[in-house]
């Protein structure tokens, strides 16, 4: 269980890399499916609740597949569409971190403040 | 694992429905998402091949309104029954806080049924969860069955043989019609809540 501080800390993180940087939607999640942080930028709508729970069964698919040819995971997922890519990236064991961006952001970008805020979200984690 | 959120102030809590394949799972699910259609906020995902059987899971979720300041919603799920899927049914159960283990009452099923208990049982216990203390409810599911003259279990059977040892609430319903669904789902309901009381409030 996350206490209030890491969890304002948890927003904070995703509010400035993230939202900021111009990415739509993130939610930070755990592998059961149940979202524990979600932001947008306000423009955009999504069923984050439906959302969350089809984005943990489709990586604890790919986590499965992996482990099957014998790779312990891949760490990093990313489906691109027309307009919208989403970017899922595992953050520990129990979590991952899914933002969805449009195509006036560049995935360099995005993988680059992805990484950062996984390893801000780890420290706070980390720090109880 | 209910998840606790003291910042937003919610509760997310995740109830599987487990069971042979064909048993009705999806189905009770249906009748859930039709009756309290106004409480639930989204559509009912379904991941299921091209003859309706579950390839992944449903998923309905749905509020229960406010517990001690915390909103808490309720994840129903259900697993794909089919024996061959059981590495994405493993994969369903994970972070698991109750289980509504939907059983056949067909006659020529009773089989499929200890199996599927099992399997269950070996399920959680790769995520180090004891069938015996999460809460549990069994449902002896079709018992519309019996007044067309199809041959079905009775209850004392499938008490014997899926719950002597375990001692879960049981109901016999018809999912179909929705006989016990809502019964059954108040009962996981209320057993999953009582058993995360200490952690939250
Ligand atoms: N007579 C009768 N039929 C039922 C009842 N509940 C479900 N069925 C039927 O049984 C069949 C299978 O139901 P599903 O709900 O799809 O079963 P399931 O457990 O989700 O099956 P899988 O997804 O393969 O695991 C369907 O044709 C349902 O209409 C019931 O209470 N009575
Ligand atoms: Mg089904």
């Amino acid at each position: 269980m996350f206490n209030q501080s890491q969890l304002d800390a948890i927003d904070s993180a995703i509010l400035t890399n993230l939202i900021e940087s111009g990415i739509d939607h993130v939610i930070f999640m755990n592998m059961a499916g149940n979202t524990i942080a979600k932001h947008n930028n306000g423009k955009s709508r999504l069923d984050s609740t439906a959302f969350a729970a089809l984005a943990a069964g489709n990586f604890a698919a790919v986590d499965a597949m992996a482990k099957l040819v014998g790779e312990s995971e891949f760490s990093l997922l990313f489906h691109k569409g027309e307009k919208l890519s989403i970017h899922f990236s595992k953050v520990n064991e129990e979590t991952l971190l899914i933002t969805m961006f449009n195509k006036d952001i560049a995935l360099g970008l995005v993988r680059l403040k992805v990484a950062e805020t996984v390893k801000e979200i780890i420290h706070i984690l980390d720090d109880k | 694992m209910a998840l606790i959120n003291v910042k937003t102030r919610e509760v997310q809590i995740k109830i599987v429905y487990y069971g042979p394949g064909r048993g009705g799972k999806t189905t009770n699910l249906e009748y859930i998402n039709k009756k309290y259609r106004d409480q639930i906020k989204t559509e009912m995902v379904s991941l299921k091949t091209q003859d309706d059987r579950t390839l992944f899971f449903d998923f309905l979720p749905f509020d229960v309104g406010q517990i001690k300041g915390f909103d808490v919603t309720i994840q129903l799920y259900t697993v794909p029954g089919q024996a061959k899927y059981n590495a994405t049914r493993r994969l369903v159960l994970r972070g698991v806080d109750g289980i509504v283990f939907v059983a056949d009452l067909q006659k020529e099923q009773r089989k499929k049924n200890i199996e599927s208990l099992n399997q269950l049982y070996e399920n959680l216990e790769t995520y180090r969860i004891d069938l015996f203390k999460i809460p549990l409810v069994m449902q002896y599911n079709k018992i519309d069955l019996k007044n067309s003259g199809n041959e079905i279990l009775p209850t004392e059977i499938l008490q014997k043989d899926l719950n002597s040892v375990l001692g879960a609430p049981a109901f016999e319903a018809s999912a179909l019609s929705g006989g016990n669904v809502i019964p059954t789902l108040r009962k996981i309901i209320t057993l999953t809540l009582s058993s995360i009381q200490d952690q939250i409030f």
